[in-house]
């Protein structure tokens, strides 16, 4: 539905978004990641048609962005950072603007707006001046802008920044009722965020795109996994050894530092241990620990979060 | 054409929103009204001459007041995002916030048929003269506007804006007066460029096409000069 080829964008100097390339289908609630500065906005700012492109298409559906911006702005809804309404106007004033340029009169303005005030829990608000509104109240007024005239593409920067935690999964379970149908894009620093609500995560850092995958994928992309030990009557120099000894341990690290470096048993010692490939590690670690004296007092399998794996990424360039 | 439509309603009830609209009108009718009634019964004359002939300067500094936060404010609530992502072009959001504007100085000017009403019951009025001076000062009041709309979106700070657009208008009120300035091939030209020449022609109920073509050509200017800013700000 959404075709980016080889979008570049220049402030300057300075290239924000370099030779991006991205297909988006149908249907898919896609979440852009980044590190800030990342160029995100600059992305979605360009989806939207509100920068144009250096250089390279943006083509959704059979309109170009270069030809028929009209079109694809009629095609896409899209809420920008921190909600920047007028903010000396009524919502249900906002609202009925926003329905009239987007071309909604009549029968059908009064029942979107209606439908939209349901969605979005703003039927108690609809006489309140915006710039009275909480920040969270904001976002759900831009959000009912954005979904105004019922888009095939939503696009939102950042949706949750600035939120409480309920404000965060009020929004959060609207995208997820809105992906159901729509194409969303949206964009967040936030990793539990785009866990929570995207079935694809691309994450760009200077502009480029450094991983794109769906989020089951990307997340169980096997590169070993980690195992935290905590032991009791352990020696270090020992323990390090017997652990790294072992079939499919690549790396054993203490891991209380400098109380732990050298200085012999220690009251709790920390280890971590990583694993190459798929093996499980598990059996043989504990087979290794009961032939010991030592105490297992904890064994948890590290499971790559997005944040390790976002960090991976990021640092690398 | 409808979204300019759409776009005028929505900065036109804007402008009663807030305070500003009610000041501006305020202030103007308080500074014309006794700069005209001041000299009116010394004068004795039945005419509205001495309104409009302060008109030129009067709205160099309230027109910008007018325009001033047309594109400023949106840059600065960052709402300029939100209005460019809706299905408008350029076009229509220039003429939208440009007829705003003029409708807006059409209001202010409205309170003011009173003068005439009163001046009518005293003596022999020419209504020929007094709607001549209207016209003008739409016209005046149109180019002015063009020109507070460019100082506008020149900059997101309000302040700047008002009083770059007071510089612009102030100068083409005044132009013809500095002439000494100018060399002495360039005169012609500059003559040309004074508004209050042409507004006065107008004011005195001498439609020439020489002075509509004037003010169209500095509302086309300003308004282009905005498109090409907005252009250039992507």
């Amino acid at each position: 539905m959404i075709h980016v080829e080889n979008l570049t964008r220049f402030y300057g100097d300075f290239c924000a978004v370099d030779h991006l390339d991205l297909d988006i289908s149908r249907g898919e609630v896609v979440g852009l990641l980044g590190p800030n500065g990342a160029g995100k906005t600059t992305t979605l700012r360009m989806l939207t048609g509100y920068l144009p492109p250096s250089d390279g298409d943006i083509r959704v559906n059979d309109f170009s962005i270069r030809d028929d911006l009209l079109e694809i702005k009629r095609l896409t809804g899209y809420l920008p950072e921190s909600a920047p309404l007028y903010h000396n106007m009524l919502v249900y004033d906002y609202l009925t603007y926003i329905a009239r340029i987007r071309g909604l009169d009549g029968d059908r303005q009064r029942n979107r707006i209606r439908e939209l005030a349901a969605l979005c829990g703003l039927t108690h608000i609809m006489h309140k001046s915006i710039e009275t509104l909480s920040k969270g109240l904001k976002q759900r007024v831009g959000l009912a802008h954005a979904m105004m005239s019922d888009p095939e593409i939503l696009v939102l920067d950042e949706p949750t920044s600035g939120l409480d935690p309920n404000q965060i999964i009020e929004i959060r379970d609207i995208i997820k009722e809105i992906g159901r149908e729509k194409t969303v894009i949206l964009s967040t620093h936030i990793l539990s965020e785009a866990e929570a609500s995207c079935d694809r995560i691309v994450i760009i850092n200077n502009g480029r795109i450094i991983a794109d995958d769906n989020t089951a994928d990307l997340k169980g992309a096997n590169r070993g996994s980690g195992l935290r030990l905590i032991l009791r009557r352990a020696a270090l120099p020992d323990a390090v050894d017997r652990l790294a000894a072992l079939a499919g341990v690549e790396s054993v690290l203490p891991e209380n530092g400098v109380a732990g470096a050298g200085s012999g048993e220690v009251a709790e010692l920390r280890l971590r241990l990583q694993s190459g490939g798929d093996t499980d590690i598990r059996p043989a670690v504990y087979a290794a620990i009961k032939d010991t004296d030592w105490v297992l007092v904890e064994m948890v399998r590290e499971t790559r979060t997005l944040e390790s794996i976002f960090r991976e990424l990021t640092r690398e360039n | 054409m409808q979204q300019v439509l759409h776009i005028l309603n929505k900065e036109w009830k804007d402008y009663f929103l807030s305070p500003i609209a009610y000041l501006v009108i305020a202030v103007f009718l308080l500074v014309t009204g006794w700069l005209f009634f001041s000299t009116f019964f010394i004068y004795n004359q039945a005419d509205m001459r001495n309104f409009f002939g302060m008109l030129p300067i009067t709205f160099a500094f309230v027109v910008p007041a007018i325009t001033m936060k047309q594109f400023s404010e949106e840059l600065n609530t960052g709402s300029y995002e939100l209005l460019m992502t809706l299905p408008v072009s350029f076009r229509d959001v220039i003429l939208g916030k440009f007829l705003a504007c003029v409708l807006f100085i059409a209001v202010t000017l409205a309170p003011t048929l009173v003068y005439a009403l009163c001046i009518a019951l005293m003596g022999e009025l020419d209504w020929g003269v007094v709607a001549g001076g209207y016209l003008g000062a739409l016209l005046l009041g149109g180019a002015y506007a063009a020109v507070g709309l460019l100082a506008s979106s020149l900059t997101r700070n309000q302040i700047i804006a008002y009083i770059v657009g007071i510089a612009v208008c102030f100068l083409l009120t005044i132009v013809d007066k500095m002439l000494f300035f100018f060399p002495r091939h360039l005169l012609g030209l500059v003559n040309h460029l004074a508004a209050e020449a042409h507004f006065r022609n107008i004011a005195k109920g001498i439609v020439d096409s020489r002075d509509l073509l004037y003010f169209f050509s500095i509302m086309f200017i300003g308004l282009y000069a905005t498109h090409l800013t907005m252009r250039e700000r992507m």
